[in-house]
């Protein structure tokens, strides 16, 4: 079993409910222990930063202190949380007079944080901890002949973090590879959602969604695979409607998280996949796999 | 320092967090060229740069650029001089709000309100955070929203309620500590 301290962020808590629900529901078919942290708060993201820089990094600083209590490694699922304790858990290391500000100021509130904390992705986790040949290992229901475009988004991979590609990324075509689909080529696979805007500018974010679905679909995609940020997956999902009422467009490519669909290929149901909490349904694509899940029991059962 | 010893726009601006390298900007317009949103920029992220360099403190923060990044970090990944222009646009934005600037953007409102959801709560309830924002914006404009808000809620994911957070005074006694404008 591998143990993690687990910071889900706000979104989870709301519009990420189907991709947390997925995220859980694997860990344990996996071996994976993602360990709530408690009484977790706010990272700040990216609004914070642009309120007050200061504050900023001294909310996501007790978020890495409460994770360093843990000794364990802090993993979150959105890229937003992610590029966000990184980086201010950097400059923490390297501006000492942050730093110091920083501490005393935990230290007022009785915590302090001494800087061991390492910050990572479930996505990053399930690549390099658990890797494509224990998810092939896991898999009842192989996703041949499934075409999807591999949306890795922004913040998963920049401003750079030294492993995968921040132009052009490919892990969750491997990952989508060793479950058997087949991922298509997606040149706009790490550019923007929008979503930081798409409340304050929804034209801006539209359109920059609705390029992304464009892509996706001109490069012959099913649907689009998606990390595990509730931002990325709202984008898509949710605001498909949105676009192809502005667009006058007609798509309909379900936006599955990598986690809702490793659950699907290793046998999980809709609910428990958290796929039923996708509001553009991808049942109709993925239930010829679910049928050729309960062929392939039926012939491996005992004659009766 | 400028002449009355005040420090000036561009020392303000390189002495916040991930901000310092400013100087070493050569303005070869990389991060305009990457920039995702560049074209609905009244000045685009090169030009920023230039901008608080010469001191055009007004100009530029009374203008609606900075307000259309969308934090992606294209121009970040790509400068060539390792500026983070993507952390100086935000360090930039706390400048204009701090000082009462007043862009022709609702995302100073967003932000506020975001801001403000942190610490009534501890986390950002998105169901009350949207709601204060339409209400203090353009009521109307949820109207837009109302189809994906019924989504959300008929799909559990969007709770009408808050979460109540422990965490949330310690929380507020960093936030009450920490500003930009000084040290306390």
């Amino acid at each position: 079993m591998k143990y993690y301290a687990y910071y889900p962020g706000c979104s989870m808590e709301a519009t990420g409910a189907p991709v947390e629900a997925s995220i859980h529901a694997i860990a344990k078919p996996l071996d994976i222990n993602f360990m709530e942290l408690e009484d977790w708060t706010c990272c700040g993201s990216s609004p914070l930063a642009g309120v007050d820089k200061f504050k900023a990094i001294g909310i996501t600083a007790r978020v890495l202190a409460l994770a360093e209590k843990t000794g364990l490694d802090l993993v979150t699922p959105c890229s937003s949380c992610y590029t966000i304790l990184r980086e201010a858990n950097d400059l923490l290391k390297e501006d000492h007079d942050l730093s110091d500000k920083i501490r005393s100021t935990l230290s007022a509130a009785g915590m302090t944080y001494n800087g061991t904390v390492n910050v990572r992705h479930v996505v990053e986790v399930l690549f390099n901890d658990l890797g494509t040949d224990v998810l092939k290992s896991k898999i009842v229901r192989p996703l041949t002949g499934l075409k999807v475009a591999c949306y890795h988004g922004c913040q998963q991979v920049r401003p750079s973090y030294g492993y995968d590609d921040p132009e052009y990324p490919d892990w969750l075509d491997k990952m989508v590879v060793s479950l058997g689909a087949e991922p298509v080529n997606f040149p706009l696979k790490a550019r923007c959602c929008g979503s930081s805007l798409v409340i304050s500018e929804p034209d801006t974010a539209i359109e920059l969604i609705y390029k992304l679905l464009q892509n996706a679909s001109d490069n012959g995609a099913q649907a689009i695979v998606t990390t595990t940020c509730p931002l990325c997956h709202l984008a898509i999902d949710g605001y498909q409607a949105s676009v192809n009422r502005k667009y006058k467009t007609k798509f309909n490519l379900p936006a599955l998280a990598i986690t809702q669909l490793i659950a699907f290929a290793i046998g999980l149901d809709f609910k428990a996949s958290g796929l039923i909490g996708n509001i553009t349904s991808p049942k109709n694509l993925l239930r010829p796999f679910m049928e050729a899940k309960i062929s392939s029991t039926e012939a491996e059962a005992p004659a009766t | 320092m400028s002449d009355n010893g005040q420090a000036t726009f561009l020392e303000q601006v390189a002495s916040l967090p991930a901000c310092e390298k400013i100087n070493e900007c050569i303005q070869c317009g990389v991060c305009s060229g990457s920039c995702s949103t560049a074209t609905r920029w009244e000045y685009p992220p090169r030009k920023v740069i230039a901008m608080v360099r010469a001191g055009m403190k007004d100009e530029l923060l009374k203008s609606n650029s900075i307000w259309f990044c969308v934090s992606c970090y294209l121009c970040t990944a790509r400068c060539p001089r390792d500026i983070k222009p993507a952390n100086i646009i935000h360090g930039l934005e706390s400048i204009a709000l701090q000082e009462g600037y007043k862009p022709p953007t609702k995302t100073t409102t967003m932000y506020r309100t975001f801001a403000a959801s942190i610490t009534d709560y501890g986390r950002v309830y998105e169901f009350g955070f949207m709601l204060k924002y339409f209400l203090k914006t353009n009521p109307l404009a949820a109207l837009n929203m109302l189809p994906l808000a019924i989504g959300l809620f008929s799909h559990g994911r969007m709770p009408l309620t808050a979460k109540k957070v422990k965490g949330k005074d310690q929380l507020n006694i960093i936030i009450n500590r920490l500003s930009t404008g000084g040290d306390r």
